[in-house]
């Protein structure tokens, strides 16, 4: 494993209720993200992805737990200059670019705020670079953004996020807002400069297919904690966790032929953060495989296969440390 | 089969389609939608023919702009008339030519027996009524009586699989979840028993989970009812979970139509093609570049000579730039909008540039 560029250990999240008790948005996540490599996060809406996502780049300062970023402790005293390592690139790029600016303008303004390039010709060069980058041209360093299609403005706002030289991007649904046929686009593009500029990515989607496509390692959220984590084809090819195997299931595929073949499984409604069930299990109201244990005892993150982490008390006891695939295929029999 | 070039509105066409059984229960024919401005009218919506069998399950799939929600608007007269509107065309259900009915003729067939879901509930149902209230007002205006009404209000929240109907017929909709919202409008279609069925995206706002419970539930109703439904969506696994004929709309026109199998495993238009290779699938390898379809889809409104997508399509020669390609007949109900048939098409490699 190459060196790990974003560490977040159980970071807790509250939210004050004006009545009754506090939203706990996270509780207790803890991610690794290894330098160039991409982390992806599933999840409903309300299991925190988001919440998480403005944590990590410093919106949002978590109630407890710390973040480090390439070996720092983020907060408190660290001044920008570690900050900008980390930045978050959102789901609708229109409404995260300024429409007033144009792309050069936005761009500029960018390298001027954080004392980056001085000198005007230098800006303009590295605004060019830039552009470039994304894969943009110069005819687009006049346009303002709805000059831009949805594709082109998502890639001036990696441009805007890589302005500042970060390690690490913080995708929040960066295809979510997207025409089909531009999500690959912006896909391809963020694969190719990972490449070049060895970047790590936080890849947070509800788009199952997209993020086993970019990720290596995938965390899989519910109600503010991280259920099941592990190596890409793990997580989604064989979830050990019974409610990602019901996002994964649920996940209709472009492909007639398979969905012909498909068993069909009902999931329950999604709990809202704060209608959770008070003892065990926080899955366990939905959950087809919930017994007395999961209604009592909340179930802890184990390492089940190395470095395949879940938080289920059936698949910790059908599933022992180091079985090997032959127990994968028994697992999935045995699924519902 | 044929490869020669036929227009499609032509009967020859029909004799090709797999699915024949009795007249279509709704037809469109040559349907041109536009904007008019001043003396100047611009279509947005061109030459849509097509139609939908009794049990029929059709999905219209469209990036947003290709006038697919337009399309299906113009069916029940709800087009935001002005500045859009019916510019030509036919429109047939069960036999009647919705376009010879006045107000009231379109407001009796509309409900009772086409009904719609929309992609947002919330925007759907009034807030400050309570979905008793909305479903019996919807059944007493299709003239039930009272009791009648309610006791259809009851039947049909519990049809839609809704855990306890008594809560929810009392709960404004603010008191309720998406997915429950969602399953409310299904109800309150589902009322009055109609014969189709027109989703435009319903579970586009939902979480996957939720959307296959909804999925399942209209296949559920539809397998008991027998009632056509048809699917717009932008979403290609949607389709391929749920729908037996697919409509691939661009520019305002249809590009493609074919079975879902046919389709999905051979594409006739590049657009198609370049659609199902930009999502990665099984056998997609890990991190390997998707298709991209560069530029952007032109506005309907603008359009130049030609097909719409030369511009886009890597399989473009100078005929493109010259004549807009009809809808070619390609196998067994499968016509396309291009002038190449798929073997004359280069290797797909071509699209990664």
């Amino acid at each position: 494993m190459a060196e790990i560029v974003l560490r977040a250990t159980d970071i807790e999240k509250d939210y004050p209720s004006r009545r009754g008790p506090k939203v706990r948005a996270l509780r207790g996540v803890s991610v690794a993200l290894a330098g160039a490599s991409t982390l992806g996060v599933v999840g409903e809406s309300g299991c925190g992805k988001s919440t998480l996502a403005r944590v990590l780049v410093g919106l949002e300062q978590p109630t407890s737990g710390r973040i480090e970023l390439m070996g720092e402790l983020v907060g408190g005293t660290v001044g920008a200059g570690l900050a900008r390592r980390i930045q978050l690139v959102f789901q609708d790029p229109f409404s995260s670019l300024n429409p007033r600016l144009t792309v050069s303008v936005a761009l500029n303004e960018v390298l001027a705020v954080h004392h980056l390039v001085t000198g005007r010709p230098e800006r303009r060069r590295r605004v060019d670079e830039l552009l470039t980058m994304v894969a943009l041209g110069p005819r687009f360093l006049e346009r303002y953004p709805h000059e831009l299609s949805g594709g082109q403005a998502q890639r001036v706002a990696i441009a805007r996020a890589l302005a500042v030289e970060p390690r690490v991007l913080v995708l929040d649904e960066p295809t979510s807002a997207l025409d089909v046929s531009v999500r690959a686009e912006v896909m391809n593009l963020l694969s190719r400069l990972q490449d070049q500029l060895a970047l790590s990515y936080v890849f947070i989607s509800h788009d199952l297919a997209m993020v086993r496509h970019i990720s290596d390692t995938i965390s899989v959220m519910y109600l503010g904690k991280v259920v099941e984590s592990g190596p890409y084809e793990a997580v989604l090819g064989a979830p050990l966790h019974p409610y990602t195997r019901a996002l994964a299931e649920a996940v209709p595929l472009p492909d007639p032929e398979i969905e012909a073949g498909r068993r069909k499984a009902a999931a329950g409604e999604v709990l809202t953060l704060g209608a959770e069930p008070l003892y065990g299990c926080p899955y366990h109201p939905r959950c087809p495989l919930a017994e007395d244990l999961c209604r009592a005892q909340v179930p802890d993150l184990v390492e089940l296969r190395p470095g395949h982490e879940v938080a289920c008390h059936i698949a910790a006891r059908e599933a022992p440390v180091g079985t090997g695939p032959a127990a994968r295929a028994d697992q999935k029999e045995t699924s519902p | 089969m044929s490869q020669a070039a036929l227009e499609t509105t032509g009967p020859a066409f029909e004799a090709g389609r797999p699915v024949t059984a009795g007249e279509p229960l709704l037809a469109l024919r040559g349907v041109g939608i536009g904007v008019r401005r001043r003396r100047r009218a611009s279509e947005i919506v061109r030459g849509v023919d097509l139609e939908v069998f009794p049990g029929q399950k059709l999905g219209i799939v469209g990036e947003s702009g290709s006038g697919k929600s337009l399309t299906v608007l113009s069916v029940l007269g709800l087009l935001p008339d002005p500045p859009v509107r019916l510019l030509r065309g036919q429109i047939t259900f069960a036999g009647q030519d919705l376009g010879t009915l006045d107000d009231r003729g379109l407001a009796r067939i509309r409900g009772a027996e086409i009904a719609m879901v929309y992609q947002d509930p919330m925007t759907s149902l009034n807030p400050l009524l309570r979905v008793r209230t909305q479903i019996v007002e919807t059944l007493r205006a299709h003239g039930a009586p009272r009791d009648a009404a309610r006791a259809r209000c009851r039947e049909v929240l519990n049809q839609v699989g809704l855990q306890e109907p008594e809560r929810v017929e009392r709960a404004f909709p603010h008191e309720l979840s998406g997915g429950m919202l969602q399953r409310v409008m299904i109800a309150m279609a589902l009322a009055v028993s109609p014969r189709l069925l027109i989703a435009d995206e319903p579970t586009t706002a939902l979480d996957v989970t939720i959307q296959q419970q909804i999925l399942e539930l209209v296949e559920d109703i539809q397998a008991r009812t027998g009632m056509a439904v048809v699917w717009v969506t932008h979403d290609l696994g949607v389709v391929a979970r749920i729908v037996d004929q697919v409509v691939v709309m661009y520019a305002g026109r249809v590009v493609e139509k074919g079975p879902t199998r046919t389709l999905f495993a051979h594409p006739s238009h590049p657009y198609t093609l370049a659609l199902l290779g930009s999502l990665p699938h099984q056998g997609t390898l890990h991190r390997q570049p998707l298709t991209q379809i560069g530029g952007t889809p032109p506005d309907p409104a603008r359009l130049e000579r030609g097909c719409p997508f030369r511009s886009r399509c890597p399989f473009a020669f100078d005929r493109c730039a010259q004549e807009e390609p009809p809808l070619i007949e390609r196998g067994p109900g499968v016509a396309a909008a291009c002038w190449k048939s798929p073997d004359e098409w280069k290797s797909p490699d071509e699209w990664q540039k």
